[in-house]
Protein backbone atom coordinates (compact mmCIF):
# COMPACT_ATOMS: atom_id res chain seq x y z
CA UNK A 1 0.00 0.00 0.00
CA UNK A 2 1.12 3.27 -0.22
CA UNK A 3 3.26 2.67 -3.19
CA UNK A 4 1.77 5.11 -5.76
CA UNK A 5 2.29 8.29 -3.96
CA UNK A 6 5.00 9.33 -6.84
CA UNK A 7 2.33 9.59 -9.47
CA UNK A 8 -0.69 9.98 -7.37
CA UNK A 9 0.16 12.59 -5.41
CA UNK A 10 1.61 15.00 -7.79
CA UNK A 11 -1.80 13.85 -10.12
CA UNK A 12 -3.71 15.24 -7.65
CA UNK A 13 -1.66 18.34 -6.74
CA UNK A 14 -2.42 18.78 -10.46
CA UNK A 15 -5.61 20.30 -9.07
CA UNK A 16 -3.86 22.27 -6.06
CA UNK A 17 -3.88 25.59 -8.39
CA UNK A 18 -8.04 25.40 -9.22
CA UNK A 19 -8.91 24.41 -5.24
CA UNK A 20 -7.13 27.67 -4.26
CA UNK A 21 -8.40 29.59 -6.53
CA UNK A 22 -11.90 28.81 -6.02
CA UNK A 23 -11.12 29.33 -2.53
CA UNK A 24 -9.84 32.72 -2.57
CA UNK A 25 -12.17 33.93 -5.02
CA UNK A 26 -15.14 31.81 -2.58
CA UNK A 27 -13.61 33.98 0.99
CA UNK A 28 -13.33 37.14 -0.57
CA UNK A 29 -16.54 37.13 -1.74
CA UNK A 30 -17.87 35.21 0.76
CA UNK A 31 -16.66 37.77 3.78
CA UNK A 32 -17.20 41.01 1.84
CA UNK A 33 -20.82 39.68 1.42
CA UNK A 34 -21.25 38.31 5.48
CA UNK A 35 -19.88 41.74 6.10
CA UNK A 36 -22.40 43.87 3.87
CA UNK A 37 -25.59 41.35 4.74
CA UNK A 38 -24.60 41.10 8.53
CA UNK A 39 -24.66 44.68 8.94
CA UNK A 40 -27.82 45.24 6.83
CA UNK A 41 -29.25 42.82 9.14
CA UNK A 42 -29.07 44.95 12.07
CA UNK A 43 -29.98 47.94 9.99
CA UNK A 44 -32.52 50.51 11.44
CA UNK A 45 -34.31 50.62 8.20
CA UNK A 46 -36.69 48.00 7.03
CA UNK A 47 -36.28 47.72 3.78
CA UNK A 48 -32.43 47.30 3.98
CA UNK A 49 -32.99 44.55 6.95
CA UNK A 50 -35.94 42.77 4.76
CA UNK A 51 -33.56 42.62 1.76
CA UNK A 52 -30.59 40.87 3.79
CA UNK A 53 -32.98 38.89 5.34
CA UNK A 54 -34.40 37.47 2.24
CA UNK A 55 -30.93 37.07 0.29
CA UNK A 56 -29.47 35.10 3.66
CA UNK A 57 -32.71 32.79 3.70
CA UNK A 58 -32.56 31.76 0.12
CA UNK A 59 -28.83 31.07 0.22
CA UNK A 60 -28.77 29.49 3.22
CA UNK A 61 -32.31 27.53 2.51
CA UNK A 62 -30.70 25.70 -0.60
CA UNK A 63 -28.10 23.23 -1.65
CA UNK A 64 -24.74 24.54 -2.82
CA UNK A 65 -24.51 22.06 -5.27
CA UNK A 66 -27.45 22.69 -6.74
CA UNK A 67 -26.67 26.73 -6.71
CA UNK A 68 -23.56 25.76 -8.83
CA UNK A 69 -25.39 23.96 -11.46
CA UNK A 70 -27.43 26.84 -11.45
CA UNK A 71 -24.94 29.37 -11.80
CA UNK A 72 -22.74 26.86 -14.56
CA UNK A 73 -25.64 25.92 -16.61
CA UNK A 74 -29.32 27.57 -15.59
CA UNK A 75 -27.63 31.12 -15.31
CA UNK A 76 -26.14 31.76 -18.74
CA UNK A 77 -29.40 30.54 -20.30
CA UNK A 78 -31.31 33.35 -18.38
CA UNK A 79 -28.91 35.70 -18.86
CA UNK A 80 -27.61 37.47 -22.11
CA UNK A 81 -24.15 37.25 -21.11
CA UNK A 82 -21.94 33.87 -20.39
CA UNK A 83 -19.72 33.53 -17.60
CA UNK A 84 -16.59 30.78 -17.33
CA UNK A 85 -17.61 27.25 -15.11
CA UNK A 86 -14.81 29.11 -12.82
CA UNK A 87 -17.02 32.51 -12.17
CA UNK A 88 -20.13 30.00 -11.49
CA UNK A 89 -18.52 28.00 -9.10
CA UNK A 90 -17.12 30.87 -7.17
CA UNK A 91 -20.01 32.85 -6.89
CA UNK A 92 -21.64 29.65 -5.55
CA UNK A 93 -19.46 29.34 -3.14
CA UNK A 94 -18.86 32.77 -2.04
CA UNK A 95 -23.09 33.54 -1.55
CA UNK A 96 -23.82 30.51 0.12
CA UNK A 97 -20.99 30.67 2.47
CA UNK A 98 -21.19 34.60 2.66
CA UNK A 99 -24.83 33.95 3.90
CA UNK A 100 -23.44 32.24 6.83
CA UNK A 101 -20.98 33.84 7.91
CA UNK A 102 -23.18 37.33 7.76
CA UNK A 103 -24.96 35.62 10.69
CA UNK A 104 -21.51 35.11 12.35
CA UNK A 105 -21.16 38.86 11.91
CA UNK A 106 -24.73 40.11 12.52
CA UNK A 107 -24.61 37.98 16.14
CA UNK A 108 -20.99 39.18 17.11
CA UNK A 109 -22.31 43.05 16.04
CA UNK A 110 -25.48 42.45 18.33
CA UNK A 111 -23.26 40.79 20.90
CA UNK A 112 -21.54 44.08 21.81
CA UNK A 113 -23.04 45.92 24.67
CA UNK A 114 -25.38 48.84 24.24
CA UNK A 115 -23.41 50.53 26.77
CA UNK A 116 -20.65 50.90 24.40
CA UNK A 117 -22.82 52.59 21.59
CA UNK A 118 -23.78 55.22 24.13
CA UNK A 119 -20.87 55.76 25.37
CA UNK A 120 -20.02 56.69 21.69
CA UNK A 121 -22.83 58.83 21.10
CA UNK A 122 -21.85 60.71 24.51
CA UNK A 123 -18.77 61.60 22.70
CA UNK A 124 -20.83 63.18 20.02
CA UNK A 125 -19.00 60.31 17.50
CA UNK A 126 -21.09 59.85 14.19
CA UNK A 127 -23.30 56.52 13.31
CA UNK A 128 -19.79 55.52 10.99
CA UNK A 129 -17.19 56.64 13.81
CA UNK A 130 -19.68 54.34 16.06
CA UNK A 131 -19.32 51.09 13.56
CA UNK A 132 -15.80 51.82 12.87
CA UNK A 133 -13.60 52.31 15.83
CA UNK A 134 -16.26 51.47 18.59
CA UNK A 135 -18.77 48.30 17.65
CA UNK A 136 -17.05 46.65 14.77
CA UNK A 137 -13.48 45.68 16.60
CA UNK A 138 -14.68 44.47 19.45
CA UNK A 139 -17.20 42.63 17.11
CA UNK A 140 -14.62 41.36 14.75
CA UNK A 141 -12.83 39.34 17.98
CA UNK A 142 -16.10 37.94 19.02
CA UNK A 143 -16.62 36.77 15.11
CA UNK A 144 -12.85 35.34 14.32
CA UNK A 145 -14.35 31.67 15.71
CA UNK A 146 -17.25 31.69 13.74
CA UNK A 147 -15.40 33.07 10.45
CA UNK A 148 -12.31 31.24 11.29
CA UNK A 149 -14.79 28.14 11.14
CA UNK A 150 -16.40 29.52 7.77
CA UNK A 151 -13.21 29.54 5.97
CA UNK A 152 -12.40 25.85 6.71
CA UNK A 153 -15.97 24.72 5.78
CA UNK A 154 -15.32 27.06 2.34
CA UNK A 155 -11.77 25.43 1.75
CA UNK A 156 -14.05 21.87 2.17
CA UNK A 157 -16.49 22.89 -0.05
CA UNK A 158 -14.74 23.65 -2.99
CA UNK A 159 -14.56 20.10 -3.58
CA UNK A 160 -18.06 20.69 -4.93
CA UNK A 161 -16.75 22.29 -8.20
CA UNK A 162 -15.65 18.77 -9.39
CA UNK A 163 -19.54 18.30 -10.54
CA UNK A 164 -19.46 21.41 -12.44
CA UNK A 165 -16.21 20.19 -14.41
CA UNK A 166 -13.81 22.30 -12.54
CA UNK A 167 -10.13 20.47 -12.59
CA UNK A 168 -9.44 21.19 -8.86
CA UNK A 169 -8.18 18.29 -6.49
CA UNK A 170 -10.98 16.41 -6.15
CA UNK A 171 -11.89 16.33 -10.03
CA UNK A 172 -8.18 14.61 -10.69
CA UNK A 173 -9.09 12.12 -8.01
CA UNK A 174 -11.58 10.54 -9.40
CA UNK A 175 -9.89 10.34 -12.61
CA UNK A 176 -7.05 8.31 -10.99
CA UNK A 177 -10.01 6.03 -9.52
CA UNK A 178 -11.24 5.41 -12.79
CA UNK A 179 -7.89 4.65 -14.28
CA UNK A 180 -7.03 2.52 -11.19
CA UNK A 181 -9.53 0.31 -9.67
CA UNK A 182 -7.86 -1.36 -7.33
CA UNK A 183 -8.94 -1.39 -3.63
CA UNK A 184 -5.98 -0.60 -2.74
CA UNK A 185 -5.55 1.99 -5.01
CA UNK A 186 -8.71 3.74 -4.03
CA UNK A 187 -7.41 3.73 -0.42
CA UNK A 188 -4.31 5.08 -1.53
CA UNK A 189 -5.76 7.58 -3.91
CA UNK A 190 -8.59 9.12 -0.99
CA UNK A 191 -6.20 8.56 2.09
CA UNK A 192 -3.95 11.53 -0.36
CA UNK A 193 -6.71 13.66 -1.12
CA UNK A 194 -8.06 13.81 2.59
CA UNK A 195 -4.04 14.49 3.67
CA UNK A 196 -3.88 17.15 1.37
CA UNK A 197 -7.40 18.93 2.11
CA UNK A 198 -5.98 18.64 5.86
CA UNK A 199 -3.18 19.87 5.29
CA UNK A 200 -4.10 23.16 3.60
CA UNK A 201 -6.87 23.91 6.51
CA UNK A 202 -3.97 23.89 8.65
CA UNK A 203 -2.95 27.49 8.15
CA UNK A 204 -6.12 28.91 8.47
CA UNK A 205 -6.79 27.46 11.78
CA UNK A 206 -3.41 28.92 13.01
CA UNK A 207 -4.22 32.37 10.97
CA UNK A 208 -7.76 32.28 13.26
CA UNK A 209 -5.64 31.55 16.43
CA UNK A 210 -3.16 34.43 15.45
CA UNK A 211 -5.48 37.15 14.91
CA UNK A 212 -8.07 35.50 18.19
CA UNK A 213 -4.65 36.51 19.81
CA UNK A 214 -4.01 39.78 18.72
CA UNK A 215 -7.60 41.00 19.11
CA UNK A 216 -7.80 39.98 22.56
CA UNK A 217 -5.58 42.44 23.68
CA UNK A 218 -6.85 44.47 26.46
CA UNK A 219 -9.60 42.82 26.87
CA UNK A 220 -9.95 40.39 30.08
CA UNK A 221 -10.39 37.05 29.53
CA UNK A 222 -12.69 36.75 32.78
CA UNK B 1 -40.44 90.20 40.25
CA UNK B 2 -39.79 93.79 41.77
CA UNK B 3 -37.15 95.80 40.00
CA UNK B 4 -35.14 95.50 43.49
CA UNK B 5 -35.03 91.67 43.56
CA UNK B 6 -33.83 91.55 40.02
CA UNK B 7 -31.30 94.14 40.76
CA UNK B 8 -30.31 91.86 44.32
CA UNK B 9 -30.22 88.42 42.20
CA UNK B 10 -27.30 88.26 39.54
CA UNK B 11 -28.44 88.03 36.40
CA UNK B 12 -28.55 83.91 35.61
CA UNK B 13 -28.53 82.65 32.20
CA UNK B 14 -30.72 79.47 31.64
CA UNK B 15 -28.39 76.47 29.70
CA UNK B 16 -30.75 73.28 30.14
CA UNK B 17 -34.96 74.42 29.55
CA UNK B 18 -37.07 70.98 29.22
CA UNK B 19 -40.73 72.04 28.23
CA UNK B 20 -43.84 70.02 28.75
CA UNK B 21 -41.59 67.17 28.10
CA UNK B 22 -43.10 63.75 28.23
CA UNK B 23 -42.19 60.38 27.64
CA UNK B 24 -44.08 57.13 27.75
CA UNK B 25 -42.79 54.12 26.50
CA UNK B 26 -45.96 52.23 25.04
CA UNK B 27 -48.55 52.82 27.81
CA UNK B 28 -46.01 53.69 30.39
CA UNK B 29 -45.78 57.48 31.24
CA UNK B 30 -42.50 57.95 32.30
CA UNK B 31 -42.23 61.56 32.52
CA UNK B 32 -45.49 63.41 32.97
CA UNK B 33 -45.04 67.09 31.99
CA UNK B 34 -41.76 68.23 32.63
CA UNK B 35 -41.23 71.68 33.16
CA UNK B 36 -37.38 72.90 34.13
CA UNK B 37 -34.33 75.34 33.63
CA UNK B 38 -31.08 74.49 34.58
CA UNK B 39 -28.84 77.93 34.83
CA UNK B 40 -25.22 77.92 33.84
CA UNK B 41 -23.15 76.35 35.99
CA UNK B 42 -25.46 75.38 38.35
CA UNK B 43 -25.37 71.84 39.72
CA UNK B 44 -28.60 70.10 39.82
CA UNK B 45 -28.98 66.48 41.71
CA UNK B 46 -32.14 64.55 40.87
CA UNK B 47 -32.93 61.99 43.46
CA UNK B 48 -36.12 59.59 43.52
CA UNK B 49 -36.60 56.16 43.44
CA UNK B 50 -36.22 53.54 40.66
CA UNK B 51 -38.79 53.98 37.82
CA UNK B 52 -39.49 57.79 38.87
CA UNK B 53 -38.31 59.27 35.61
CA UNK B 54 -34.80 61.02 36.51
CA UNK B 55 -32.62 58.54 34.29
CA UNK B 56 -34.50 59.19 31.36
CA UNK B 57 -34.84 63.22 32.23
CA UNK B 58 -31.16 63.23 31.36
CA UNK B 59 -31.05 60.22 28.82
CA UNK B 60 -33.16 62.24 26.82
CA UNK B 61 -30.93 65.18 27.24
CA UNK B 62 -27.63 63.10 25.77
CA UNK B 63 -30.18 62.04 23.08
CA UNK B 64 -30.12 58.45 23.83
CA UNK B 65 -33.66 58.85 24.03
CA UNK B 66 -36.13 61.07 22.29
CA UNK B 67 -39.09 62.81 24.17
CA UNK B 68 -42.77 61.96 23.05
CA UNK B 69 -43.49 65.27 22.84
CA UNK B 70 -42.30 68.87 23.90
CA UNK B 71 -39.37 70.46 23.49
CA UNK B 72 -35.63 70.69 25.30
CA UNK B 73 -33.36 73.55 24.94
CA UNK B 74 -29.35 73.44 25.25
CA UNK B 75 -27.63 76.73 25.29
CA UNK B 76 -30.25 78.54 23.42
CA UNK B 77 -30.89 75.75 20.89
CA UNK B 78 -33.41 73.18 20.45
CA UNK B 79 -31.96 70.46 20.92
CA UNK B 80 -34.58 67.23 19.08
CA UNK B 81 -35.90 69.60 16.88
CA UNK B 82 -34.37 72.46 14.65
CA UNK B 83 -36.44 75.77 12.85
CA UNK B 84 -37.20 76.00 9.37
CA UNK B 85 -39.28 79.21 8.33
CA UNK B 86 -40.27 79.60 11.98
CA UNK B 87 -41.55 75.75 12.55
CA UNK B 88 -40.29 73.10 14.48
CA UNK B 89 -39.32 69.96 12.64
CA UNK B 90 -37.53 67.15 14.00
CA UNK B 91 -33.95 67.36 14.11
CA UNK B 92 -32.06 65.12 11.61
CA UNK B 93 -28.50 63.42 12.37
CA UNK B 94 -26.48 66.51 11.29
CA UNK B 95 -28.29 69.06 13.74
CA UNK B 96 -27.91 66.51 16.68
CA UNK B 97 -24.65 65.95 15.95
CA UNK B 98 -24.43 69.94 16.28
CA UNK B 99 -25.98 70.52 19.49
CA UNK B 100 -25.06 67.07 21.48
CA UNK B 101 -21.75 68.48 21.39
CA UNK B 102 -21.83 70.57 24.24
CA UNK B 103 -23.07 67.66 26.52
CA UNK B 104 -20.72 64.78 28.01
CA UNK B 105 -22.35 61.66 30.12
CA UNK B 106 -20.69 59.58 32.76
CA UNK B 107 -22.46 56.53 33.01
CA UNK B 108 -23.55 53.86 35.76
CA UNK B 109 -21.22 50.99 33.60
CA UNK B 110 -18.24 53.17 32.81
CA UNK B 111 -18.81 51.60 29.41
CA UNK B 112 -15.32 52.17 28.78
CA UNK B 113 -14.28 50.85 25.23
CA UNK B 114 -12.23 47.74 26.24
CA UNK B 115 -10.19 47.67 23.27
CA UNK B 116 -8.54 50.82 23.93
CA UNK B 117 -5.79 52.24 26.08
CA UNK B 118 -6.93 54.56 28.70
CA UNK B 119 -4.60 56.98 26.57
CA UNK B 120 -6.92 56.13 23.54
CA UNK B 121 -10.34 56.20 25.14
CA UNK B 122 -9.73 59.78 25.82
CA UNK B 123 -8.12 60.93 23.00
CA UNK B 124 -10.51 59.01 20.20
CA UNK B 125 -13.40 61.13 20.05
CA UNK B 126 -11.25 64.63 20.64
CA UNK B 127 -8.79 63.39 17.28
CA UNK B 128 -11.92 62.46 15.08
CA UNK B 129 -15.05 64.29 16.27
CA UNK B 130 -13.24 68.00 17.48
CA UNK B 131 -10.41 67.19 14.67
CA UNK B 132 -7.55 68.03 17.05
CA UNK B 133 -4.16 66.82 16.61
CA UNK B 134 -2.99 63.94 18.27
CA UNK B 135 -0.57 65.79 20.50
CA UNK B 136 -2.98 68.27 20.73
CA UNK B 137 -5.25 65.67 22.01
CA UNK B 138 -2.72 63.34 24.23
CA UNK B 139 -1.63 66.67 26.09
CA UNK B 140 -5.44 67.33 27.05
CA UNK B 141 -6.32 63.62 27.42
CA UNK B 142 -3.45 63.97 30.16
CA UNK B 143 -4.08 67.06 31.98
CA UNK B 144 -7.69 65.25 32.71
CA UNK B 145 -6.33 62.20 34.00
CA UNK B 146 -4.32 64.18 36.25
CA UNK B 147 -6.89 65.31 37.51
CA UNK B 148 -8.86 62.58 38.20
CA UNK B 149 -4.86 60.74 39.63
CA UNK B 150 -4.70 58.34 36.82
CA UNK B 151 -1.86 59.96 35.01
CA UNK B 152 0.23 57.30 35.48
CA UNK B 153 -1.97 54.53 33.74
CA UNK B 154 -2.24 55.77 30.37
CA UNK B 155 -0.88 52.75 28.48
CA UNK B 156 -3.18 49.93 30.77
CA UNK B 157 -6.37 49.00 29.23
CA UNK B 158 -9.59 49.36 31.04
CA UNK B 159 -10.12 45.71 32.50
CA UNK B 160 -6.93 46.10 34.36
CA UNK B 161 -8.61 49.01 36.26
CA UNK B 162 -10.56 48.20 39.22
CA UNK B 163 -13.94 49.57 39.04
CA UNK B 164 -13.55 52.88 41.13
CA UNK B 165 -10.21 53.79 38.50
CA UNK B 166 -12.29 52.99 35.22
CA UNK B 167 -15.12 55.64 36.03
CA UNK B 168 -12.85 58.01 37.29
CA UNK B 169 -11.09 57.35 33.35
CA UNK B 170 -14.93 57.76 32.22
CA UNK B 171 -15.21 61.17 34.04
CA UNK B 172 -11.92 61.98 32.39
CA UNK B 173 -13.11 60.74 28.92
CA UNK B 174 -15.68 63.21 29.17
CA UNK B 175 -13.95 65.91 30.69
CA UNK B 176 -11.58 66.04 27.41
CA UNK B 177 -14.56 66.77 25.07
CA UNK B 178 -14.81 69.61 27.18
CA UNK B 179 -18.95 69.74 27.58
CA UNK B 180 -20.91 72.41 28.81
CA UNK B 181 -23.11 70.19 30.67
CA UNK B 182 -22.03 67.22 31.76
CA UNK B 183 -24.55 64.57 32.83
CA UNK B 184 -23.88 61.72 35.79
CA UNK B 185 -26.22 58.68 35.98
CA UNK B 186 -25.73 57.06 39.02
CA UNK B 187 -22.14 56.70 38.45
CA UNK B 188 -21.34 54.84 42.07
CA UNK B 189 -23.92 52.52 42.13
CA UNK B 190 -22.32 49.72 40.55
CA UNK B 191 -18.70 50.15 42.44
CA UNK B 192 -18.10 48.51 45.63
CA UNK B 193 -18.72 50.62 48.75
CA UNK B 194 -14.84 50.93 49.40
CA UNK B 195 -14.68 52.56 45.94
CA UNK B 196 -17.36 54.79 46.07
CA UNK B 197 -15.17 57.86 48.01
CA UNK B 198 -12.59 58.09 45.64
CA UNK B 199 -15.15 58.96 42.36
CA UNK B 200 -17.26 61.08 44.47
CA UNK B 201 -14.22 63.30 45.41
CA UNK B 202 -13.42 63.54 41.49
CA UNK B 203 -16.88 65.19 41.00
CA UNK B 204 -16.78 67.16 43.89
CA UNK B 205 -13.27 68.42 42.66
CA UNK B 206 -14.81 69.27 39.22
CA UNK B 207 -17.69 70.84 40.77
CA UNK B 208 -15.56 73.13 42.82
CA UNK B 209 -13.87 74.55 39.24
CA UNK B 210 -17.58 76.04 38.80
CA UNK B 211 -18.25 76.44 35.45
CA UNK B 212 -19.49 73.21 33.76
CA UNK B 213 -23.21 72.81 34.29
CA UNK B 214 -23.83 69.55 36.44
CA UNK B 215 -26.96 67.18 36.35
CA UNK B 216 -26.35 64.08 38.80
CA UNK B 217 -28.36 61.29 39.56
CA UNK B 218 -27.39 59.82 42.85
CA UNK B 219 -28.04 57.94 45.70
CA UNK B 220 -25.68 59.37 47.81
CA UNK B 221 -27.69 61.75 50.27
CA UNK B 222 -24.37 63.19 51.96
CA UNK B 223 -23.25 64.19 48.35
CA UNK B 224 -26.10 65.79 47.08
CA UNK B 225 -25.83 68.13 49.66
CA UNK B 226 -22.31 69.15 49.38
CA UNK B 227 -22.37 69.19 45.39
CA UNK B 228 -25.61 70.10 44.49
CA UNK B 229 -27.20 74.08 44.54
CA UNK B 230 -30.44 72.72 44.05
CA UNK B 231 -32.14 68.87 44.79
CA UNK B 232 -34.72 68.16 42.14
CA UNK B 233 -36.93 64.97 43.86
CA UNK B 234 -38.78 62.89 41.61
CA UNK B 235 -41.73 60.60 42.08
CA UNK B 236 -43.99 59.10 39.33
CA UNK B 237 -42.84 60.89 36.33
CA UNK B 238 -43.02 64.55 38.46
CA UNK B 239 -40.88 66.92 40.20
CA UNK B 240 -42.58 66.18 43.48
CA UNK B 241 -40.58 68.21 45.79
CA UNK B 242 -37.25 71.09 44.78
CA UNK B 243 -35.40 73.33 46.37
CA UNK B 244 -31.98 73.78 48.33
CA UNK B 245 -29.81 70.61 49.39
CA UNK B 246 -31.28 72.06 52.60
CA UNK B 247 -34.88 72.24 51.90
CA UNK B 248 -35.20 68.73 50.38
CA UNK B 249 -33.12 66.41 52.10
CA UNK B 250 -33.40 67.88 55.43
CA UNK B 251 -36.79 69.46 55.47
CA UNK B 252 -38.89 67.42 53.47
CA UNK B 253 -42.52 68.59 53.14
CA UNK B 254 -43.93 65.62 51.65
CA UNK B 255 -45.03 61.92 52.95
CA UNK B 256 -43.01 59.99 49.88
CA UNK B 257 -39.93 62.35 50.18
CA UNK B 258 -39.96 61.26 54.04
CA UNK B 259 -40.49 57.86 53.07
CA UNK B 260 -37.46 57.88 50.61
CA UNK B 261 -35.15 59.33 52.19
CA UNK B 262 -36.24 57.14 55.35
CA UNK B 263 -34.55 54.82 53.60
CA UNK B 264 -31.21 56.00 53.35
CA UNK B 265 -31.21 57.26 57.17
CA UNK B 266 -32.06 53.84 58.21
CA UNK B 267 -29.29 52.54 55.92
CA UNK B 268 -26.79 54.75 57.99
Amino acid sequence: MFTNIDTFLPYILGGLTTTVQAFLFGAVLAYSIAIVAGLARTSRLAIVRGVATVFVELFRGTSLLVQMFFFAFAFPALMPFTMSTFIAGGLALGLNYGAYASEVVRGAVLAVPKGQKEAAISLNMSKFQTMRRVVLPQAFRLMLPGLGNNAIELLKGTSLVYFISLADMTFNANILRSSNTSLVSQVEIYTYLLLVYFVLALPLVFLTRWLEKRASKGVSTA
Amino acid sequence: MTELAENLEPAREVIVRYNNVKKAFGNNIVLNDLNLDVYKGEKVALIGPSGSGKTTIIRMLMTLEQPSSGTIEIDGEHLWHKEVNGQLKDADEKHLRKVRGKIGMVFQQYNLFPHMSIMRNCTEAPIHVLGLSKDEAKERALQMLQKVGLSDKVDMYPSQLSGGQQQRVAIARSLVMQPKVMLFDEVTAALDPELVGEVLEVIKDIASEGETTMMLITHEMDFARDVADRVLFLDNGLIAEHGTPYDVIENPQSDRLKSFLGRFNSAH
